[in-house]
């Protein structure tokens, strides 16, 4: 039965949650689809993630192992394909515990960068799992500076191979997925060298284990890199190389070739090769990061209707915790940001669609806008829910810190994707540096790319907001957020410009730019989210209780930001200290309004029990009796106390008579 | 080195271990260590604390409540006959004890625990229940396996009156067989983040007896018929409150040394990318991002030094006075530690994660040491009083302290600020116009910005929720709609303490090179302050634009300038390489070969080829 405080705040929703979650994914078709893989999934037991707290790294891995391999047969079983429609929900429904990840980057990178000949070869092995493949390009001493990898590759014309080497510590390879222990193959970057002549980074496919007994080759050093704050399924791994030799034709080739007698040909455009590690990172924000945060909301806010504690008013029973306005003002912000950057991600994947139909016809106009928005994004998106599922965390007192909560394990692996794929700092520059170059071209009057003409439109001014509810007009605040972004990016590019003329040298004045770059960057997309967000709501087409529900989110997202970075508002007076004032009565306001639909709201996400596998935020709201069960379960209280015959009895009974 | 060199207490990388073999191993060296203590002598609560934190190296154990909180409540509350019967065998360990307040339902509001203790006149004894699932004692660290009495909290029932709380010492296991006595359910919680050597429990009751003579009787007692006597004054528990608060924000300062020493370190060794094209990859200590992230947390950690041992000063400053039966300054320091243990809490949290962050994928490694210090710490956020509710007492006591200002009265100590005030009132001159010259190269200016801060948000919030009362609203109902407001003007009173604090200590160093990087670290821990806090300081009109302009200006030319000073600034912190327990901040900067070293002995590592090859991927690729 349902926890009766739980049942009370499903009585009162002011939309239809069904219809929302058809919303979310985008039609009542795919809803239906996501929900048949994840019962398919959820009643097969070897993917059950039941003991996955009590389990070691050594069983984790082995179980993502297994699972990993049960998988093939079971998508041949439901007649999955990886292009068919449910594909996409399959990670979504093994909450990601699962192995080979890497295995599809391995493909990817061939199909990519792989010539057909190669393909040919390689695919059809890796599709069949005759061989299990890795990725290796993060080494010890580098990781999102690819210039500065270590490891090299020497081709010998004698014998045409090339000769791969790890020439010191620092140029291990480390962290690569499934490397550790899985990996019989793996796609090496190294540094060419033909003549003695560095041609820079290339891929090469590298056998490290036998096919026969899985031992490691002639040359080849690897193993687990030991555990980690998360991912204890996954075997990341480290690889020495020792004179490793492969033949001419595993470097993947499709856009530089060496040739027999040692000529170097670049073919084709590489620029496509930017464009895969683009659209890796907003792949990653949907799986990797969006839906972590939707679940701590989840977690969270039912646990805050369930938790009583302390009176509101005397005589009556204890509130629950979420009419608290603090821990409304803590969890309400970080639901708003889950909508937010959902739809943020759906016009991302839009944009990308589109690009990638240009990059097809070979226009590539788009990429450099398109590479900072993946980065910009990427950054902005997963620094702000890793920072919001550790919120989610804390608001749940002192049970949030046990592992049966689901929180720790959903923070500790939401933190790891603010450093893979590009650490953030590095990409929010990346993103700056094409902002810098498009407003000094729009300050030119050169053309620039649709999403920053806003850079150019420069309209000093002051926010027109005359009372608190001016504040939730859309035009009000996503002006006010434009305006910022467009001071920061103009007043950043003025310093460096500033500092050039007085003499500094371009990289130093750059370097002394980069803390207000990083801020600028930030706030552009910021602007971005907060705009797509009103643009997403004026455009709904659906029950008017979902929009107007919508509506309420958004504004809270937008004021949120505002009075959490209230200085760099105030700063030119675009907002007067007694508009902020109003933001912050707007905003609380809202905060009482949500409260009324939290639980729906979370509800949409439509997370099953399995899934969240948190005996905090289940559906039925029994926290403290799933609590007490699941801990009994624990190997804590299964098995014998190790500590007690050896240590504690001598303990207790000798310490009189050592004294 | 008594404890670093002792064969006895090296064992395998803790990473490497279960969680049961961790507790283990905790237990081992707890039992060790007290022998080794009588064996050395060593009785200076002082000294014991040294030489438990490095034997543990500054990790939880299973014996932390037994010497922390267990024979210390013995002490203060138990009567002299009771220590005559509990204190020597818990001293010689043959009991074990923990003391179990929290419940499952409910933590730092205390008055909502559930657990009954119903007095039975006919046999004299107190009958212990836990009557719900939410009344489950929850979470004492050493109650699950280790512990064979706890002081249990509960709800005394007598001559069918609540009397509120109260504390009993309760037997939980048989002494000999260590099993569960009967009537007692006990199990450890399970898994949690971090603390993974603690076996926090539960303690489930079903009418269990206890005689008379086990309530804890120092203060309230209740005789042989059931008559209550109470407590002479209520006040007293605060003093052990005050005292664990300023135990954490030591370690808020302790723990983010830690972390500031790992993450300076490694910046100084790891090489990237380039700044000037050409030359070799720089020390991305080099990089403003770096330093930016950085040096202001090394600030902090500093500052926090400062603030905690200005609470133990005062504290037992205090808790002479208290022992004269002054209790006149408890109140304000209640209401200043409960606000600073959050304030420094939640910053030092969030400090040692940012550490992390900067030492990129490296830092998300556990040899990096970082992860195990942010789970061993981070919970602090919520123990000894969550954090928000901490920050709501602080907002009380300066809400009171406002209203006393107002009608008339003047207040002393720390927010003696307020006593301004109701001054700027009678004269209509802006708290701006004396401070729009503020020199932001002077501490102590910037000391008179965040009194000016911290009075302004007061002053707001104090208005606000007098506005919600005015609404015709319950006074619980507008405490909780203004409590946002609250949070803030208690945070922002903290900050101004802590800038106060470490300025103050600046006149106390005698030796000029040190006082110059001291000031330095100072300006920059108050200017980041205001350049993360813009909002605040422009919108009260204490500081221009022009001012914040410069401001941001001169933390970015304190990065340069405290640049060279950075690794000497965490070498004096003097944490030894095995308490550390890092391999990116060691001593001597040689990284990469350690970490190499520090993976092979990983368990994944124990065989060369895995079992799952065999059991998994063989099977798989015959049959595909």
């Amino acid at each position: 039965s349902v926890n009766p405080d739980l049942a009370s705040e499903r009585q009162t929703a002011s939309f239809s949650v069904e219809k929302l979650t058809a919303w979310l994914d985008g039609g009542v078709e795919l809803t239906r689809i996501r929900r048949a893989v994840v019962e398919a999934i959820e009643c097969d037991p070897v993917f059950s993630r039941e003991n996955q707290y009590f389990q070691s790294q050594n069983e984790r891995y082995e179980a993502a192992v297994r699972k990993a391999v049960h998988l093939q047969k079971k998508m041949h079983e439901m007649g999955w394909t990886e292009d068919g429609p449910e594909f996409k929900y399959i990670y979504r429904a093994l909450s990601g515990d699962i192995a080979f990840l890497l295995h599809r980057i391995f493909m990817r990178s061939i199909s990519v960068l792989g010539s057909d000949k190669q393909i040919a070869k390689w695919i059809p092995l890796a599709s069949q799992f005759q061989l299990i493949g890795s990725y290796a390009q993060t080494e010890l001493g580098h990781g999102t500076y690819l210039q500065g990898l270590e490891t090299t590759a020497v081709f010998d014309i004698a014998t045409q191979e090339f000769i791969l080497n790890t020439p010191k510590i620092s140029a291990m390879k480390w962290w690569p997925g499934d490397m550790g222990r899985s990996a019989t193959h793996t796609v090496v970057f190294a540094q060419l060298y033909i003549h003695g002549k560095c041609y820079g980074m290339h891929p090469f496919i590298v056998q490290i284990r036998s096919l026969q007994d899985h031992s490691l080759c002639p040359g080849i050093i690897a193993g687990d890199i030991g555990p980690k704050m998360s991912f204890e399924h996954i075997d990341n791994g480290y690889l020495m190389l020792q004179n490793v030799r492969v033949p001419r034709e595993n470097m993947l080739n499709k856009f530089c070739e060496v040739q027999p007698d040692g000529t170097y040909a670049r073919r084709g455009s590489q620029q496509i090769n930017y464009f895969t590690m683009t659209t890796v990172r907003i792949s990653l924000i949907s799986d990797e990061v969006i839906i972590p945060l939707m679940k701590a909301c989840t977690i969270a806010v039912r646990y805050s209707v369930v938790r009583r504690q302390s009176k509101l008013k005397p005589g009556e029973e204890e509130a629950k915790i979420l009419d608290y306005q603090t821990q409304q003002e803590k969890l309400l912000p970080q639901l708003a940001a889950a909508y937010a950057f959902h739809f943020i991600n759906n016009y991302l994947q839009e944009l990308f669609e589109k690009g990638y139909r240009e990059v097809q016809r070979k226009n590539f106009d788009t990429l450099p806008e398109l590479h900072a928005f993946s980065s910009g994004f990427k950054a902005m998106v997963s620094q702000y829910c890793t920072s919001a599922v550790e919120i989610c965390l804390r608001a749940c007192g002192g049970h949030g810190y046990s592992l049966l909560s689901g929180l720790p394990s959903l923070y500790t692996k939401i933190l790891a994707s603010c450093i893979y794929e590009g650490e953030n700092t590095v990409l929010l520059l990346q993103a700056a540096r094409f902002l810098n170059k498009c407003f000094v071209a729009a300050s030119a009057g050169r053309p620039v790319p649709p999403s920053v003409t806003y850079l150019a439109a420069v309209k000093p001014g002051k926010c027109p907001a005359n009372n608190k509810s001016d504040f939730l007009s859309p035009d009000i605040y996503t002006e006010a957020y434009q305006h910022t972004a467009v001071r920061l990016v103009s007043s950043t590019a003025a310093k460096l410009q500033d500092l050039i003329q007085s003499g500094v040298k371009k990289h130093d004045a750059w370097n002394q730019c980069t803390v207000q770059l990083v801020q600028a960057a930030k706030a552009h997309c910021h602007y971005i989210t907060v705009k797509n967000f009103a643009e997403t709501v004026e455009k709904l087409e659906t029950e008017a209780g979902i929009q107007k529900v919508m509506k309420h989110l958004c504004d809270l997202f937008a004021l949120h930001g505002i009075f959490s970075n209230a200085g760099v508002f105030l700063h030119d007076g675009y907002i007067s200290g007694a508009q902020m004032d109003m933001v912050t009565a707007s905003y609380l306001d809202l905060l009482a309004v949500i409260r009324n639909d939290a639980v729906p709201l979370v509800d949409a996400f439509d997370f099953t029990d399995k899934n969240l596998n948190s005996a905090l935020g289940s559906y039925d709201g029994q926290v403290y009796q799933r609590l007490y069960e699941w801990a009994q379960k624990s190997p804590t209280n299964t098995q014998v106390n190790p500590a007690y015959e050896k240590y504690l009895k001598p303990l207790l009974h000798n310490m009189r008579s050592k004294i | 080195a008594l404890v670093f060199n002792d064969p006895d207490f090296q064992h395998e990388d803790l990473n490497f271990l279960s969680r049961s073999e961790r507790y283990e191993q905790a237990v081992r060296k707890s039992a060790l260590m007290v022998m080794k203590l009588r064996e050395y002598g060593i009785a200076d609560p002082e000294e014991i604390y040294w030489f438990k934190s490095f034997v543990h190296r500054g990790r939880p154990e299973p014996l932390d409540l037994h010497l922390g909180m267990f024979l210390p409540t013995l002490l203060t509350q138990a009567t002299p006959e009771q220590q005559d019967r509990f204190f020597m065998p818990a001293w010689n360990l043959e009991i074990i004890g923990t003391y179990a307040q929290t419940e499952m339902g409910h933590g730092t509001h205390l008055r909502g625990l559930e657990t009954t203790a119903t007095y039975d006149p006919a046999t004299q004894e107190f009958i212990l229940n836990s009557p719900t699932v939410t009344s489950i004692k929850w979470w004492p660290g050493g109650l699950g396996k280790t512990s064979n009495y706890a002081i249990v909290l509960a709800q005394l029932y007598t001559q069918g009156q609540c009397k509120g709380l109260h504390a009993f010492i309760v037997p939980i296991r048989q002494l000999g067989t260590h099993e569960p006595l009967p009537g007692i359910t006990v199990g450890d919680i399970g898994p949690k983040f971090g603390y993974d050597e603690m076996d926090n429990g539960y303690l489930k009751m079903d009418n269990f007896r206890i005689p008379r003579e086990n309530m804890l009787m120092k203060y309230a007692q209740v005789e042989p018929d059931g008559t209550y006597v109470k407590p002479l004054s209520d006040k007293l528990t605060y003093g052990t409150m005050v005292f664990i608060r300023s135990l954490i924000v030591g370690d808020a300062a302790r723990s983010l040394s830690r972390a500031c020493t790992i993450a300076i370190r490694y910046s100084a060794v790891r090489h990237q990318s380039e700044l000037k094209p050409g030359e070799p990859e720089p020390q991305i200590l080099d990089y403003q991002t770096q330093q930016y992230k950085l040096f202001p947390l090394l600030a902090t950690a500093y500052a926090f030094h400062f603030v905690g041992a200005y609470i133990k000063d005062t504290y037992s400053r205090v808790s002479s006075d208290i022992n004269e039966g002054n209790l006149s300054e408890l109140p304000e320091l209640h209401a200043l530690t409960a606000g600073l243990k959050a304030f420094t809490s939640w910053t030092a949290s969030a400090g040692i994660e940012e550490c992390r962050m900067a030492c990129g994928g490296h830092g998300y490694s556990r040899c990096s040491g970082i992860p195990d210090i942010y789970v061993t710490f981070t919970p602090s956020c919520t123990y000894e009083g969550e954090n928000t509710v901490m920050m709501l007492q602080t907002a009380r006591f300066l809400v009171k302290s406002y209203n006393q200002v107002s009608s008339g009265q003047r207040v002393t100590g720390m927010v003696s600020y307020l006593n301004d005030l109701s001054r700027q009132r009678i004269q209509p001159q802006h708290v701006a116009a004396r401070t729009v010259t503020v020199p932001i190269n002077d501490p102590v200016s910037l000391v008179e910005a965040y009194k000016a801060r911290a009075a302004r948000l007061v002053e707001a919030a104090a208005k606000n929720l007098q506005a919600e009362l005015n609404h015709r609203k319950s006074k619980e109902d507008a405490w909780n709609r203004t409590s946002v407001d609250l949070v803030r003007a208690s945070e922002a009173h903290c900050h101004y303490v802590i800038a106060k604090l470490f300025t103050a200590k600046l006149s106390e160093i005698s030796n000029a090179a040190v006082r110059a990087v001291m000031t330095e670290l100072c300006l920059l821990y108050a200017l980041y302050g205001i350049s993360k806090n813009t909002g605040d300081f422009l919108q009260a009109g204490i500081l221009t634009d022009a001012q914040i302009t410069q401001v941001n200006h001169r933390v970015k030319e304190l990065l340069a300038v405290i640049r060279p000073n950075a690794v000497a600034l965490v070498d004096s912190f003097d944490f030894h390489d095995v308490h550390l327990g890092s391999v990116l901040g060691r001593y001597d900067g040689n990284v990469y070969e350690n970490m190499f070293e520090w993976a092979k002995k990983s368990p994944l590592n124990k065989t060369e080829v895995h079992e799952s090859f065999h059991k998994h991927l063989k099977p798989m690729q015959a049959k595909l």
